[in-house]
Parts: C-alpha cells; sequence; structure tokens
C-alpha cells in the first residue's frame, strides 16, 4: 500500500501514526496517510524564520518564474509521492478514490491551479492592489512618488485545509511569492493536492523547507493555528466560530453564497435560471462559491419550479463518467443525516421541495457504489425558515421571495459571493448593494457565483494577512 | 511503608510457556484468596456482602480459579459513581485510614475508588522495576501531571520516597482542560498548559536535585519548547496519558529527550499501573504494549461483541480490566479502551495489550486534553 509521509519542513517523514485512507466505492485501502504527533508540529516551527530566509533569498521576479514552472509539473510532472511518484492521471484518480469527487471535475479544479500558479503576477497585483513587488525584496521602495514600506507579520502561514474541493487550494499559493513558508494541515481525505502542489515547486527550484505538511489530528490543527503567527482556517460554522475575530486566524466558514433577483430581472427570471442552476451546481455544489440561495421580489414559486425542474435532472455518474456532474459522499452516513435533517426542517411550514415533483425515489442514492445526494431546490416562503439559510456540500438552493428590495438585502445574511441582478437602473437601490455589510465578494450583474476572478481577493485578502503597511521614511543623500 | 504483594516470582530459566503457566497458577491462587476475603462476612466490603445476595453461586465456593469470574456479572462502572463511598470499604480494614480517589471525569460523573494502601504497593511495585541509573535512588522528582483528588498525586510522591526521593508537584486540573477541550478555548488552553510548564521550569530551574520526572506527553511536549531536559539533568522520565502512542514514543527518544530514560506507562485509578518492556535501542521497537501487575490485575482483550470470547494475539479487541486486591475487587469491568492482544514475553509472563487507544466506538465522545 501506498505511504504517504508528512514534509518536515520539505522533508519527508513516515509517521508510525497513521489513516488509512479508503476507495469510497469499495471501503479498499488506498494509501496509509502518516499522521503528525501535534508536539512535532510546535517543534518543527521554531526553525520557521532559518527557512523563510530561504525564500528572501529569492526575488519576486524569481519566485513568480518558479510558480510558473510549478503549473507545468503540477499538470503534467511525475512527481514524487512516498515511495512512488504520482502523474496526474494518478492525482485524479486518487483524489475520486478518497473524496469521491469526480475525475472531470477534479480536472476541472487542476485547471484553477495551474491558472492561478501561471497567472500568479496578476494574482499579487491584485491582493498587493498594484504594489511595486519589488518592495518585497528591499523592505521599502518607492511607487508614484512616495516611499512605501511593509513589514511582514510571520514566519510562516499557517492552513488547516478542507475537503471539499481542491480549487480552494489556490488560496494559500500566493504566499511563496510572497516568501512565507508553508504549514498546512490537510484534509482527512485528501492529502492529494497540497502534497503534490509542494512537490510541484519544490521540482521547479523552491526550497524544499517551504513546504511543511502535517496530517494530523484536531490537536495537530489546533497547534498549526496557534503557533504560527498568521494562518487561514477553512471549517464548518461551528469549527471555525472559535478562531472569528482572532487577528491571527483568518477564517474561512461556510459561503452562503447567493444570487438576488431585483426588477427587471425578477419578472424576467425564466432568463437566469440557467446561470442560477449552475451557481448551485458547478463543481458539484462543494465550494462555498456555490449559490445556497437565491432571493428574488417577485415570481418566486415559478422560479422554483424551473430550478427544480432543471436540476433534478442532473442524475448522479460513476467517478470516471467524464459527463459527471455529483460528487460522491465520502462517507454515506454523511448523505443520509443530511438528507434526513432536510426532510425534518420541511415538516413544519414555510417550505416545500420542488425538486421531488420531478423524480421517483428517494434524495439519497447509489450509484457504482458511491452515495450520492440529488441536487436539492427548496421553495422557502418563509425567509426566516432555517433551510433559507442552510448551506450543504452538494447542489443544494433555497428560492425565497420577499417583495421590498431594501427588506430583501437585510434579510439575506451572511454572504460570501452576492450576485446582485436587475439593480442597474435603480441607483438608490445599487447603492445599498453596495453598501450592503452582509456581502464580501459583491457581484453586479447577471454573474455567476463560482465565476472569481484570482486578481480580487477572497473573504479577505492574503497580503493584509501576510504584511502591514508602515510609515517608512529615509535619509537620501 | 507496605509491602509488595505480588511481583514476578516465577523462577528465572523456566521456558516462558512454564512461566506463563505458573503465572496463571499463581493468578488462581490469588483469586481464591481475595475472593475468600471480599466476601467473608468479617473481612469483605458491604457492597459486596450485599450484592452475593443475588447471585445464583456461592462465590467461596464455586469461584476457585481466574475463569471462574465469569460467573460474576461485568462489573459496571456505574456503581462507583457517588455514594456511599464507605460501601466499598471491607470490614477487614475498617480501622484503617481511607483515602478516596476519583478518575478523570471525562465521562461523566467522575467514578470513585477508595484507597488504603493500593496505590503505594502498585508504585513500589513499578519502582522496583526502575533503572537505579537513570531513576537514580535518593535523586528528587518533578510531578507534572494530574492533582486534586486523583491518585497519582499521591502516588508519585510515594514513588519518590519509596526511591529516597522528594516529590516537587505542579497543580494540573485535568476537569478544566477537558472544558477548555470541549469548548474548544484553545488559546486558554494553550495559556494553562503555559501556566504549568513555567512552574514546572522553576523547580526545574530552582532544584539541580531534579533528576527524575512523570509527565504527560502533551505537557512533556510543551516543557521541552522551552528547555532541554538532558542539560537539566534529568535522567528518567516516566510518562503516561490518553495521547501515548508509538509515534509519540520515537518522538520522545528520537527529539524530545534523547539520551533519557523514557519509560510509558499507563496507569489508572481502578487498576494501578502497567509498564511496558524495556526498550532496546539496538532493536528499537516503538510499539507502545503494556502488561498489568498481574495477579494484582489481570487485562484480557476480548470480542467487543461477546466479552466471553477472547481475540487471538495481534488481534484487536475490548480491555477488560479485573483488579483483584484486598482493598478492591472488581471483577471483569469492560474499559473504554481497545487494542492489540498482546503475548507473554520473558519480562512479564502474562496477556499484555499494545496500542491502547479510546475504543472506537465510543472516541467521538470522550474530550480529552494534556493529560
Amino acid at each position: 500500500m501506498l505511504n504517504i509521509p508528512l514534509l518536515r519542513a520539505g522533508r519527508p517523514y513516515e509517521s508510525l501514526t497513521t489513516q488509512t485512507l479508503t476507495d469510497v466505492r469499495t471501503g479498499e485501502p488506498i494509501a496509509a496517510l502518516s499522521l503528525a504527533a501535534p508536539g512535532m508540529i510546535s517543534r518543527d516551527l521554531r526553525d520557521m524564520a532559518a527557512h523563510r530566509k530561504l525564500l528572501d533569498g529569492f526575488t519576486v521576479d524569481e519566485l513568480l518564474r518558479m510558480c510558473r514552472d510549478a503549473a507545468g509539473h503540477f499538470a503534467t510532472g511525475d512527481l514524487p509521492l512516498g515511495q512512488s511518484t504520482q502523474g496526474p492521471e494518478d492525482y485524479l484518480e486518487q483524489l475520486a478514490a478518497t473524496t469521491g469527487m469526480p475525475q472531470a471535475m477534479g480536472r476541472a479544479n487542476m485547471g484553477k491551479i495551474v491558472s492561478n500558479l501561471e497567472n500568479m503576477a496578476s494574482v499579487l497585483d491584485g491582493l498587493t492592489r498594484g504594489l511595486e513587488l519589488s518592495t518585497l525584496d528591499h523592505g521599502h521602495a518607492e511607487q508614484d512618488g512616495r516611499r512605501v514600506s511593509y513589514l511582514r507579520q510571520t514566519d510562516s502561514l499557517g492552513a488547516v485545509l478542507p475537503n471539499n474541493s481542491p480549487g480552494v487550494h489556490a488560496l494559500w499559493l500566493p504566499a511563496i511569492p510572497l516568501k512565507t513558508p508553508l504549514v498546512l494541515k490537510p484534509g482527512t481525505t485528501e492529502p492529494w493536492t497540497p502534497y503534490r502542489i509542494a512537490q510541484a515547486f519544490i521540482a521547479a527550484g523552491c526550497p524544499p523547507q517551504a513546504f511543511s505538511l502535517y496530517p494530523s489530528s484536531h490537536a495537530g490543527a489546533s497547534e498549526v493555528l496557534l503557533r504560527t503567527g498568521r494562518s487561514l482556517f477553512f471549517g464548518d460554522a461551528a469549527t471555525v466560530r472559535t478562531w472569528q475575530g482572532s487577528g491571527k486566524v483568518q477564517v474561512h466558514g461556510p459561503g452562503w453564497s447567493k444570487i438576488m433577483l431585483f426588477g427587471d430581472a425578477a419578472e424576467q427570471w425564466s432568463d437566469h435560471v440557467d446561470m442560477i442552476a449552475s451557481s448551485a451546481a458547478a463543481n458539484g455544489g462543494r465550494s462555498c462559491i456555490n449559490a445556497s440561495g437565491v432571493w428574488t421580489v417577485s415570481h418566486g414559486d415559478e422560479l422554483a419550479d424551473a430550478l427544480g425542474r432543471k436540476l433534478a435532472a442532473i442524475e448522479p455518474r460513476s467517478l470516471d463518467d467524464p459527463d459527471a456532474q455529483l460528487a460522491a459522499f465520502a462517507q454515506p452516513q454523511v448523505a443520509q443525516a443530511i438528507s434526513e435533517m432536510i426532510d425534518q426542517q420541511l415538516e413544519g411550514e414555510g417550505a416545500e421541495d420542488v425538486t421531488a415533483r420531478y423524480y421517483e425515489g428517494s434524495r439519497v442514492m447509489e450509484v457504482g457504489g458511491c452515495t450520492f445526494l440529488r441536487p436539492t431546490v427548496i421553495r422557502c416562503t418563509d425567509p426566516d425558515h432555517p433551510l433559507a439559510s442552510s448551506e450543504f456540500g452538494f447542489p443544494f438552493i433555497s428560492v425565497v421571495e420577499v417583495t421590498d428590495p431594501e427588506e430583501l438585502l437585510e434579510g439575506i445574511g451572511p454572504t460570501l459571493v452576492g450576485s446582485a441582478v436587475g439593480a442597474d437602473s435603480d441607483a438608490a437601490l445599487r447603492d445599498s448593494i453596495l453598501t450592503s455589510p452582509h456581502v464580501d465578494r459583491l457581484n453586479l450583474g447577471a454573474i455567476p457565483t463560482y465565476q472569481i476572478s484570482w486578481d480580487q481577493p477572497h473573504e479577505g485578502n492574503l497580503f493584509d494577512h501576510l504584511f502591514k503597511q508602515r510609515a517608512f521614511q529615509l535619509v537620501t543623500a | 511503608m507496605t509491602t509488595a504483594t505480588a511481583t514476578d516470582t516465577t523462577a528465572p530459566g523456566q521456558s516462558l510457556e512454564a512461566r506463563v503457566a505458573e503465572t496463571r497458577a499463581q493468578l488462581d491462587a490469588h483469586v481464591r484468596e481475595i475472593v475468600a476475603w471480599h466476601f467473608d462476612p468479617a473481612t469483605g466490603c458491604p457492597f459486596w456482602l450485599e450484592k452475593a445476595k443475588s447471585f445464583d453461586f456461592d462465590p467461596l465456593k464455586d469461584i476457585q480459579t481466574y475463569e471462574d469470574l465469569k460467573r460474576f456479572p461485568s462489573f459496571e462502572d456505574e456503581w462507583l459513581r457517588g455514594g456511599p463511598v464507605r460501601r466499598w470499604v471491607p470490614r477487614g480494614m475498617a480501622d484503617e485510614p481511607v483515602y478516596v480517589f476519583e478518575t478523570g471525569g471525562t465521562t461523566g460523573l467522575p467514578k470513585s475508588r477508595i484507597n488504603m494502601h493500593d496505590f503505594e504497593t502498585d508504585y513500589e511495585l513499578f519502582g522496583d522495576r526502575l533503572s537505579d541509573k537513570t531513576f537514580p535512588r535518593g535523586s528528587d522528582w518533578l510531578m507534572l501531571g494530574p492533582t486534586g483528588p486523583r491518585r497519582l498525586r499521591l502516588a508519585i510522591e510515594h514513588l519518590a520516597q519509596y526511591r529516597g526521593g522528594i516529590a516537587f508537584h505542579v497543580d494540573l486540573d485535568p476537569r478544566w482542560v477537558t472544558k477548555l477541550v470541549k469548548a474548544q478555548r484553545w488559546e486558554e488552553l494553550d495559556a494553562y498548559k503555559a501556566h504549568v510548564t513555567e512552574q514546572a521550569l522553576k523547580i526545574l530551574r530552582a532544584h539541580e536535585s531534579v533528576k527524575c520526572i512523570f509527565t504527560t506527553p502533551k505537557l512533556l511536549e510543551t516543557l521541552c519548547e522551552s528547555v532541554s531536559l538532558d542539560r537539566l539533568g534529568i535522567t528518567g522520565i516516566f510518562c503516561g496519558g490518553t495521547e501515548m502512542n508509538a509515534e509519540f514514543h520515537r518522538f520522545a527518544r528520537e527529539e524530545l529527550v534523547p539520551g533519557v530514560d523514557f519509560r510509558p506507562v499507563y496507569g489508572n485509578t481502578l487498576m494501578g499501573l502497567a509498564a511496558s518492556p524495556t526498550f532496546d535501542p539496538e532493536h528499537p521497537d516503538y510499539t507502545i504494549t503494556y502488561y498489568p501487575p498481574t495477579p494484582r490485575a489481570v487485562f484480557e482483550i476480548v470480542d467487543p461483541d461477546d466479552p466471553d470470547r477472547l481475540v487471538g494475539y495481534g488481534e484487536t479487541g475490548r480491555v477488560i480490566l479485573t483488579t483483584l486486591t484486598k482493598e478492591f475487587f472488581m471483577p471483569r469491568f469492560l474499559e473504554r479502551d481497545e487494542g492489540e492482544r498482546a503475548a507473554p514475553i520473558d519480562e512479564f509472563p502474562c496477556d499484555g495489550v499494545s496500542n491502547l487507544r479510546l475504543f472506537s466506538r465510543f472516541a467521538k465522545k470522550v474530550a480529552v486534553g494534556v493529560y
């Protein structure tokens, strides 16, 4: 069986404590994943300043070249993986086997990571708002007639990573050209992507010491968050709540992303059904940028019915089917529990599963040994119904009608990506949308929630997390 | 000072098979002695004397061997929760001063166990196995583990005194730790760990006579973040707690405290103290295997769905613990742990358990912390 070691500042280390990764289709073991003792993480972190200095030995331009080279290695290379090597097809198969993500979907996510690495200069440009990047090489620079300087806040960036979708790993990639070593705690079923990214960078000439990978228990995750100067934490609402408000930890919880239809867009709702459906279902509905709600000022019933009809047509397929649009659940009991929870919440007034009009049988389905949940559209006539503000890791979207636009904006609650459609002609409404405290990433117009521009910050800006602008004066000769 | 009443008394030079058989015979004899004590109205404790009225057998006649203990119902830990605690005091020891110790409290209302001298005996037996070179007699100890109503507080102090030393202590409340873990208050937990290790470091820096430490894996990690225990003169560490596993064992020996004698132990209030085999640096095996202080306590590793069936050697099963002392009789208690059944070895001619961990069916329900 394949052994996946830890990476301790790039050095492979096989732990005596392992977790067996199994194939979601057959239950067969795929790999033994080494687990780090929490104390090992804090011990290794004592050397992070030295590892950071290795990255400081490169200019940002040189590190950007490495990103481009790493993109090629990630996309096509045979890269070290434990005692073996891993090609791109191996990666996609392993990813599918342990996470239930269809290979076609994995390939699309792979493309996101490659694109991010290839376009890292634009990403940094967006994150730094056009900072002259040599500032990071010299500590200060003159830009637009002003002296600017930034002070780094940490010797390493920790990240407690999710299992849901490989594309999310693009968020921590800029740390390398920002000269910050990474301390990663991968998800329990998805070590594949961070491991492959690390190996791609090492193949591109990046110092191995810049990558530490510690699969671990919850205690290990806490150790990463406590001991690194800055970190990212991906998790569910209950898990991340503890770290909300910590300046050191940037929290990435559920997205509760939404589409809002105003004015003519609500009247002409049928023009937007495809955009809304794809916002819910793209990438198997696994991302925080998938829409879990559509809030409209009118025609809620008709819109819900059309969405239900469209999404109910998506059938589970085997993981190697190139047309697969649904991801399987790594743990079948989780799918069952989610479905039961939805049914329990439907028992009261104020919500109906409109997808159920268009299929026979159960929401939970088994295909090819995998367990899936059918896409689900809920028409919530009560905006306060719990399903109106729920998010799950499969295509799930609730349709809520609130006739007053201002009340609608107030009612949506926290929204990672908000696409507001139909507000162009109403300046006052557009102003309310622009100033809504609920929306993080704002799209004005019919833009699917999953369509993101990598030069825009995501749920907090990584550059601002790692660096602080400071006053700087210099005596010049 | 008490006298140890149980240890490996089999004759050296015998085959392992013969020693295992002799150990078993000693166990059977010990069972007869202990059952006779606990079910004699003159010496037994009120709990068992009352309980015996509901048995369809006569413990004094029908329990002649360890195997016969299966006639008893499984010991239920609920019997140890709440009072009156005096129902556990044997009449034959009614004039002895009584201690009461509590379990960690990670599984609800703590279990209470009365004690007179058992904790001293258990730790003397363990102390006799310690190396005089790395746990020097006459040297002092640091006890950095659960205090309060836990047995460890007094047991480590007794061990230190038994070996001619003095024990220094730091307060540690594991129930507070459990609360912090359950509430995911990680920063507070970290601050508490720092608070206790800071006190420990003061002791270590101020008292060069301290050569030996008892602590938990997590606290050892934290201590070693700040200092080299080797350089501070520490030569022996014995360490136990829920986080102990093979990887931690290797990590401790190779990185945290290289050159220091590191002895993993497993103890609990209901049993006593189980020891691990002597580590052979020439042939390192980091597997954590514990052997009980037979005949005072016995492990069986059984099929969780059929606790009367032992699993095979190397197979996984749930731990059944039996404690057989004059102070406490606890037949066939299904522990909250599982592990692999370990075969007898020369050093311990009885069954042991490897890779002890929370019973997988309970694993998600129990919060564990720094201890």
